[in-house]
């Protein structure tokens, strides 16, 4: 797997390569989240990940949710944090909050 | 994202142009920025995201748009092909820069020593005159040899370079900056070279060298509070 940041590219291989690929992007952050608005993190039904939305807490939830919206084809806009009802589960160790946009490369 | 908005966006990091993919939440629904039919505000907000390089959401109006600010890559100018360039070119290019080594000595420029690396055999003012560095390009002066160092930090200090590096100890240093001087750079403007290159960490083996060099980078590059060089 590639260091880069550019995760895209990879996801856009991985397509053109006949994988079925969501992409999941940082939209807004609060406080001490790890990774910045505009990381990203890609993810194939056949469980290859590339990339990253956060230090590694909450990327086996966004890959849950990045098989959901492969097989619905729907955009999902999650927010993980401490008001969140998952944070229990998946929530940010730091304290931060972040939003992230899961879409389907179609 | 549809295949016509991800060709459009790997074209236009082909062409190393500045571009925003704005994507309107939760909807999903996508368009590139700047664009001559976008709304004036959405096109204002793109242009800010680029110029401030940050990516984030604004809400324009009822609608919240996710603005993903595509810039080319950041630029590194290396000057000699040396060891420590060796160890420094794989530590930049996973940082996101796009590394151009340059050196007039073919045997120290080699594709051999250098794989899957942008060489130049150019004379440093020369290469860096074509190279035209702006305020996204790192140069760093590893050589060791007035004769292709100083024609280099001349250009760079001619330039909007965000970070000028030099090779060399505190003496070296200071016997530059004043053939420099002779060549007419102000003290103000000689302060911008960074020398002895590289962050303090008491480095001394090749990697470890360029360890501290690809780190000042990152750390003048994200404007971290730096403690000053030991004057020369």
């Amino acid at each position: 797997m590639s260091m880069s940041e550019d995760v895209l590219s990879t996801a856009a291989a991985w397509r053109a390569a006949g994988e079925q690929v969501a992409i999941a992007t940082v939209t807004e952050t609060w406080g001490s989240s790890p990774r910045p608005a505009g990381s990203q993190m890609a993810v194939t039904k056949s469980g290859r990940m590339a990339g990253s939305v956060s230090g590694g807490c909450i990327e086996g939830a966004v890959a849950d949710a990045a098989m959901k919206t492969i097989d619905s084809g729907t955009p999902q806009l999650l927010d993980f944090g401490v008001s969140h009802e998952r944070a229990w589960e998946v929530g940010l160790a730091c304290g931060g909050k972040v939003k992230v946009f899961v879409e389907k490369l179609s | 994202m549809t295949p016509e908005i991800l060709a459009a966006l790997e074209q236009a990091k082909q062409e190393k142009r500045p571009v925003v993919l704005a994507t309107r939440l939760p909807s999903g629904e996508q368009r590139l920025l700047p664009g001559p039919n976008a709304p004036a505000d959405l096109n204002a907000a793109a242009n800010r995201a680029l110029d401030r390089d940050e990516s984030g959401t604004v809400k324009l109006g009822d609608t919240d748009w996710f603005l993903h600010a595509y810039n080319p890559p950041l630029r590194l100018i290396v000057v000699g092909a040396v060891h420590i360039a060796q160890a420094l070119v794989p530590f930049a290019v996973p940082c996101g820069f796009s590394v151009t080594v340059v050196d007039p000595r073919r045997s120290f420029a080699s594709d051999d020593r250098f794989p899957d690396t942008v060489i130049s055999n150019e004379w440093p003012d020369e290469a860096l005159d074509k190279f035209a560095p702006d305020s996204r390009t790192a140069i760093v002066t590893l050589t060791h040899d007035p004769k292709l160092d100083d024609p280099a930090l001349d250009r760079a200090l001619k330039s909007q370079a965000f970070y000028i590096g030099a090779l060399g100890s505190r003496r070296t240093h200071a016997a530059r900056l004043s053939r420099l001087r002779e060549l007419g750079h102000q003290d103000s403007a000689l302060a911008r070279i960074r020398g002895p290159v590289g962050l303090n960490i008491e480095a001394v083996t090749a990697p470890e060298i360029a360890l501290s060099i690809i780190a000042e980078i990152v750390a003048v590059r994200r404007n971290a509070s730096l403690p000053a060089k030991p004057t020369p």
